[in-house]
């Protein structure tokens, strides 16, 4: 009697740790499949970082600021003369 | 007895029938059968449980492939933080040939989205056709917009991979220093190949199910995460880099030069502020044409350094003791033997004293002046200031320079070397030593990265020398000295110029190579710069080729800019007052008298003043 009621415990057992893996692995392919995306998203948000520092570095060329600045902007650098010493 | 045999045989016969037995037969068949049973179950135990890895692989390589996650290199920025290479994310269009070969309306579909040629591209996909992999022709590493319109049209077996490439958004200004990858992604040159392990990232792996089309169905699982590149902060400031290059390129114009080089060192930590060379190239686009343009000039070209030595050659005769600052050498009649040949200066000084012969460049004082130091002296003393080894710098390709030892010497080397003919080095290695001086004594070893080597450096001159020897090369700048166009306003320039020409077949051509080196401001140093321009046309710019005339403008146009920039304070308010005042008392004279000359000023002054 208690044989059987423990080949019955032991069974019942084998059922739940058996569904128990099915779900642990059905769980880490949903995690993973998340991990993945959010990654994803990640190096997407990283790359379009990168694309505007790129932007913005190609926009903050020096020759082109130089350039900008002269022509557009009508600047210069002032002269010797044009420059007021402060006495510490 | 034979018929009595036979009968007893045959009468044995039903016994034996009677001795069959069943039983036992069913025992042999079933005991058989289990044997074979129970070798069955063994190998199926065996192959499930003991020796399952083969067959698993092999049932797994029928859908699960490893595919590689692409990674980016790390981004390389100035000091500033400033991005000077960059990774950005491009598609690499690539076919599987075997489903195209056969489908020609496919092909003509591509041709026609990619805009290759059909017979081209059909050819193309022929020769392939028992591979599983290609890339598209002229379609790799291109712009994600573009193969994303290709792989819309769904023609079966196209598929695109990431992949990444560099960008410089600087071009031409930085690419020396820089370098370039390679289209898999590695350093070729420069600090990208230098750094290559630091910069590059590691390409990780996924487990994914396939289907038949090789189109993903599932990720699996992560093998191993990919691992970005680190980044790296470099010395340079792009600001300084730009302005240097912009500079040497004027300059090139002007004097109608082959090839030019300027270093800038940042004196107290040896970093490399700028490195500019010319001529450039365009790392963003590099051709296979071209390669000469590719050298680093200012780490990889040896050129004699002329008379830029001849500090360097005081400073060992000052530190030796066998002359002091006030010493005077007669150089009249403005030559001297060496030899069997002369060493002359440009014209009779007369008598100079010690200052006198740097401010005056003289050939012959330095001549003298060498004579009274020992070879040995005077070599190790050369070598401890970096000549004929290598900076340390780490750059790829770095020359070390041509530095005979004493034994290899012949009766005119040690006068030859005392004005910079008879070695060679490298335009790092002149600013390096020009920095060592300035930095009172203290030499340390070049670094293109911010905070690099935190390095004490090494004394290689005594600090006092180091201060005496750059207060005289101040003279060179002020009105007398050689380099009068290199002053800046407000501060104090030690300097010295050099002319050397170019040895060609054993002799020196009439070919020249103008020098600039020299220190800022004289009050505690902090940049310490050389210029090289190779090959200036000595008939533009009359009849000087010298170094004060093609080089020291360089020095202090990129100087003035650099100090501005770099917020030093200028350590000659006197000049700076005088030169304003002087500009006051003009204006004061021209605005009393009469009031037109104001209004003309004004008018071509309207441009500027047309925004205000």
């Amino acid at each position: 009697m208690t044989l059987r009621l423990v080949a019955a415990v032991l069974v019942a057992a084998c059922v739940v740790s058996a569904i128990g893996v099915v779900h642990a692995r059905h769980e880490h392919r949903q995690l993973y499949v998340d991990m993945t995306r959010l990654e994803r998203a990640r190096d997407e948000l990283n790359i379009e970082f990168g694309r505007l520092q790129l932007e913005q570095a190609t926009w903050a060329e020096s020759n082109r600021v130089d350039q900008v600045a002269r022509t557009r902007l009508g600047m210069k650098f002032p002269a010797a003369n044009e420059i007021v010493v402060v006495r510490p | 007895m034979r018929f009595v045999k036979t009968s007893g045989g045959s009468a044995k016969k039903p016994r034996s029938r009677a001795q069959f037995s069943l039983r036992n037969r069913l025992m042999i068949v079933g005991g058989a059968l289990a044997v074979c049973a129970s070798i069955l179950v063994v190998r199926a135990v065996d192959l499930q449980l003991v020796d399952n890895a083969f067959y698993q692989q092999k049932a797994d390589a029928r859908f699960l492939r490893e595919v590689p996650i692409a990674t980016s290199r790390g981004m390389i920025t100035d000091r500033n933080g400033e991005p000077l290479a960059v990774s950005s994310p491009v598609e690499s269009l690539w076919a599987d040939p075997r489903e195209l070969a056969d489908n020609p309306a496919a092909i003509a579909r591509l041709a026609a989205a990619t805009g290759l040629p059909n017979d081209y591209l059909a050819r193309y996909i022929s020769q392939r056709k028992d591979k599983e992999f290609m890339y598209i022709p002229r379609h790799r590493r291109i712009n994600p917009a573009v193969a994303q319109k290709v792989l819309a049209l769904g023609i079966p077996g196209v598929s695109s991979q990431r992949e990444f490439r560099r960008f410089y958004p600087q071009g031409e200004a930085v690419s020396h220093v820089l370098g370039f990858t390679n289209v898999d992604d590695r350093g070729q040159e420069g600090i990208e190949l230098a750094f290559d392990d630091w910069l590059s990232g590691k390409p990780g792996t996924q487990k994914v199910i396939r289907d038949r089309h090789g189109r993903i169905v599932e990720h699996v699982d992560l093998v191993r995460p990919a691992e970005p590149g680190k980044d790296l902060v470099l010395s340079i400031d792009r600001r300084i880099q730009f302005l240097a290059y912009r500079e040497l390129k004027r300059a090139l114009l002007e004097t109608g030069a082959g090839s030019g080089s300027i270093v800038i060192l940042d004196v107290a930590s040896g970093e490399v502020l700028a490195m500019a060379n010319l001529p450039s190239y365009n790392n963003n686009n590099v051709s296979g044409s071209g390669r000469d343009a590719y050298r680093n000039r200012a780490v990889t070209d040896l050129i004699e350094p002329g008379s830029t030595m001849k500090p360097l050659t005081v400073a060992a005769a000052l530190e030796a003791g066998v002359i002091a600052p006030n010493s005077r050498f007669d150089t009249s009649p403005g030559w001297i033997p060496n030899g069997k040949y002369r060493t002359s200066d440009f014209k009779n000084y007369g008598v100079l004293d010690t200052t006198g012969i740097i401010t005056k460049s003289s050939n012959v004082g330095v001549s003298k002046i060498v004579k009274l130091l020992p070879n040995q002296e005077f070599y190790d003393f050369l070598r401890r200031f970096g000549y004929g080894s290598s900076t340390g710098s780490g750059f790829p390709g770095e020359a070390a320079g041509l530095f005979p030892a004493p034994a290899a010497w012949s009766g005119t080397t040690k006068q030859t070397m005392s004005y910079g003919y008879g070695l060679s080095a490298t335009p790092l290695q002149i600013a390096r030593a020009y920095a060592a001086l300035g930095n009172g004594g203290r030499a340390m070893t070049p670094t293109f990265v911010k905070g690099g080597q935190s390095g004490e450096g090494t004394q290689v001159l005594d600090a006092k020398v180091a201060d005496e020897i750059v207060h005289m090369m101040q003279t060179v700048t002020e009105p007398g000295g050689t380099a009068t166009r290199a002053a800046i306003l407000g501060y104090h320039v030690a300097g010295k110029t050099g002319t050397a020409r170019k040895s060609s077949g054993g002799g020196y051509s009439r070919r020249y190579v103008a020098f600039f080196a020299g220190l800022v401001p004289v009050e505690r140093p902090r940049f310490a710069m050389s210029v090289v321009i190779n090959d200036p046309d000595p008939s533009r710019g009359g009849s000087t080729y010298g170094g004060g005339f093609v080089s020291a403008p360089v020095f202090a146009r990129v100087m003035e800019g650099a100090l501005r920039l770099m917020d030093v304070p200028p350590d000659d308010i006197e000049t700076w007052l005088a030169a304003q005042a002087k500009e006051e008392a003009r204006r004061a004279r021209e605005a009393g008298p009469s009031r037109p000359v104001v209004a003309a000023a004004a008018g071509a002054a309207q441009p500027a003043g047309a925004r205000r």
